[in-house]
């Protein structure tokens, strides 16, 4: 896939550049928060479905257990990964994951998680994440897929379900010159056709399920139709129990090994829209 | 208050990670932003200038300068007589949205005055809700039963959300009704009951009126005291006084030094400051800033398109204590400006 700019938002693509590489049928795995059983157990679902290629949309630590357990699987698989906002912390040893949280409960939180990370993460592996591009272009089908953490124009930005306008995305897609854009950060999953032939895919995440109850955690799997885009969400079930396990051998909090266990997200909720936090339990 | 370079970089963590010398997020020195002359540099004598980034938030002051309370800390001093702005029509406020569509907006949010003063408050919010996320600031005096019914009813019409950022400020009426007016406490717990009733997480916003060092046992307060109305997991949001109108009177105004200056801007990061990304529509024009809605300084141009092209000057002391807190007056933090265009 062609890769851009390591810090820079995405620029539509000059007349005349390279032919992008092309499939029909592509896997694309959301944050993994370390979550490394659950990784393997996607790349195998997704290779079983003929995906012919493999992306990860970044945040690779975060949350869960041993973070260095992810980084072989990534490579061995030849997945495809985009710099996150929390891979670029660690990569540059800024003081947090960049996340914006203001609530002291979240940002407590989000601090022993990131402390947790930063020290369990190898030199190399920080210089490989610092290494990785900000965004990748693919054609899926006919159509052009940009491929972000937050948003085409920000790392860090949250697009969730409730909040993001039709006519916001029609903007970020003329402006950054795509018809898909594919993206993670919020952690929960949805997609959306904002106009005909636009979509917007959110991958949600494989490091923690969606705060709905189930220990399944999801990714999409996209299959281009010319210029139509088939979207299927796949639930993805791991040893839950077993990576809870490890968290708490770990001494990651409680209450992290809860959402593993339940379903439900108990940490880092200040930053939900009402919709959203209303489905969940806390 | 925290030291000014305290913005300049995230939060401090003890210990490690190590070695962070000279490592900070990218910013966008002013120095070089759009809206300053050929060669980015901006007149030191005049106030510094923030262009718009992008209009990610369209705020409509709906209900002007009218409300039913007359709080003491009220920035534009509002109340059932000031009429210095009137109400906005359902009609007005609908030609801005459909303007707002090819500019990309991506929230929007209804301040006052109380906005349920206005009694096409409803229609508007259906008319918003088609289009994208809502967000109304009100003191939740006027939600009884039927009005939390029907705003449920356009909550789950709608595929966006539709926020409720109430508030309250204090715990008891005692301290609450000091600032906000006698019987105020009562009426609001009843709003606010009545929303959570209706499936509402409405937003607590209260104005920091004590020591710092309070804040954690004011919130454990505040959460003991929403929970007695059925509210188990409030939001709540914590705001720094804005020293104008009323607040100005009530406690201190701004010192002379309190002040945004083009040297404090060097090496900050303008995605932290609301007219960045923001713009206010009124019954009478389109402003820089909700928090400067009777600043001459702020108001930019009559119509929405026209005003997008016009940055926003940093003229006014309460520019400060948005330089000093961020942009205190969305739901959520920015996220900060890295990568932003």
């Amino acid at each position: 896939m062609k890769s851009e700019g390591a810090s820079e938002a995405a620029q539509p693509r000059a007349p005349g550049e390279g032919e992008l590489p092309g499939y029909t049928r592509v896997a694309a795995f959301g944050g993994v928060y370390s979550n490394h059983l659950a990784l393997a157990e996607a790349v195998a679902d997704a290779r079983r479905r003929g995906a012919e290629s493999l992306l990860c949309l970044g945040d690779l630590g975060a949350f869960g257990p041993s973070p260095d357990r992810v980084f072989p699987i990534l490579r061995d698989e030849g997945v495809d990964v985009i710099r996150g906002n929390y891979d670029d912390s660690i990569a540059r040893g800024l003081d947090d994951c960049q996340c914006g949280y203001t609530d002291p409960a979240d940002n407590h939180y989000a601090r022993i998680s990131y402390r947790y990370t930063f020290r369990n993460t190898s030199q190399e592996n920080r210089e490989w994440m610092g290494r990785l591009p900000s965004h990748r272009r693919f054609r899926l089908g006919e159509l052009e897929v940009l491929a972000c953490h937050g948003s085409p124009r920000q790392v860090n930005e949250f697009l969730w379900e409730s909040t993001t306008p039709d006519h916001f995305l029609e903007k970020l897609a003329r402006e950054h010159g795509c018809d898909v854009i594919l993206g993670t950060h919020t952690g929960l999953h949805w997609s959306r056709e904002f106009a005909p032939g636009k979509w917007y895919v959110n991958a949600g995440a494989l490091g923690r399920p969606a705060n709905d109850g189930r220990t399944t955690v999801t990714y999409p799997f996209l299959q281009a139709r010319d210029r139509d885009l088939e979207v299927e969400f796949v639930p993805v079930a791991y040893d839950h129990e077993a990576l809870a396990e490890e968290m708490r051998r770990e001494e990651l909090p409680e209450e992290f090994v809860e959402t593993i266990l339940t379903g439900w997200w108990t940490t880092c909720l200040e930053v939900l829209p009402g919709k959203e936090r209303a489905r969940g339990r806390w | 208050m925290a030291s000014i370079d305290a913005k300049a970089t995230t939060q401090e963590v003890e210990g490690e990670p190590p070695d962070r010398s000279g490592v900070q997020l990218p910013v966008w020195d002013s120095g070089s932003a759009p809206g300053s002359d050929v060669h980015g540099a901006q007149d030191e004598n005049s106030p510094p200038l923030v262009p718009l980034q992008a209009l990610d938030e369209l705020w409509f002051q709906v209900s002007g300068t009218v409300c039913n309370l007359r709080c003491h800390h009220c920035f534009i001093s509002c109340s059932p007589e000031n009429h210095s702005f009137w109400f906005m029509t359902r009609e007005q406020v609908a030609r801005a949205l459909d303007a707002s569509e090819s500019l990309g907006v991506k929230e929007y949010y209804f301040t006052g005055g109380e906005p349920f003063m206005n009694r096409e408050m409803e229609g508007i919010l259906e008319d918003t809700l088609r289009r994208g996320p809502a967000t109304v600031l009100t003191n939740a005096t006027l939600i009884p039963e039927r009005r939390a019914r029907a705003l449920a009813r356009l909550r789950d019409g709608s595929r966006y959300s539709l926020e409720l950022r109430v508030s309250l400020d204090g715990i008891d009426p005692e301290m609450n009704d000091a600032i906000r007016g006698e019987g105020a406490f009562h009426r609001c717990m009843e709003g606010v009951e009545n929303l959570v009733t209706h499936g509402f997480l409405p937003i607590i916003t209260c104005m920091r009126s004590w020591p710092e060092e309070k804040t954690d046992a004011m919130l454990a307060s505040f959460r003991t005291l929403l929970a007695e109305v059925g509210y188990h997991r409030a939001r709540i949001k914590i705001l720094p006084p804005l020293l104008l109108g009323e607040e100005a009177r009530r406690s201190r105004g701004y010192e002379e030094t309190e002040r945004v200056t083009h040297e404090m801007l060097h090496g900050f990061d303008m995605g932290e400051l609301l007219c960045s990304r923001a713009r206010l529509v009124s019954a009478q024009g389109v402003h820089a800033c909700p928090i400067l809605l009777d600043a001459p300084s702020a108001r930019l141009e009559d119509s929405l398109e026209e005003a997008v092209g016009r940055p926003a000057a940093l003229a006014e002391q309460a520019c400060f204590t948005c330089y000093m807190s961020g942009s205190i007056c969305s739901n959520a933090p920015a996220g900060g400006g890295w990568e932003s265009q």
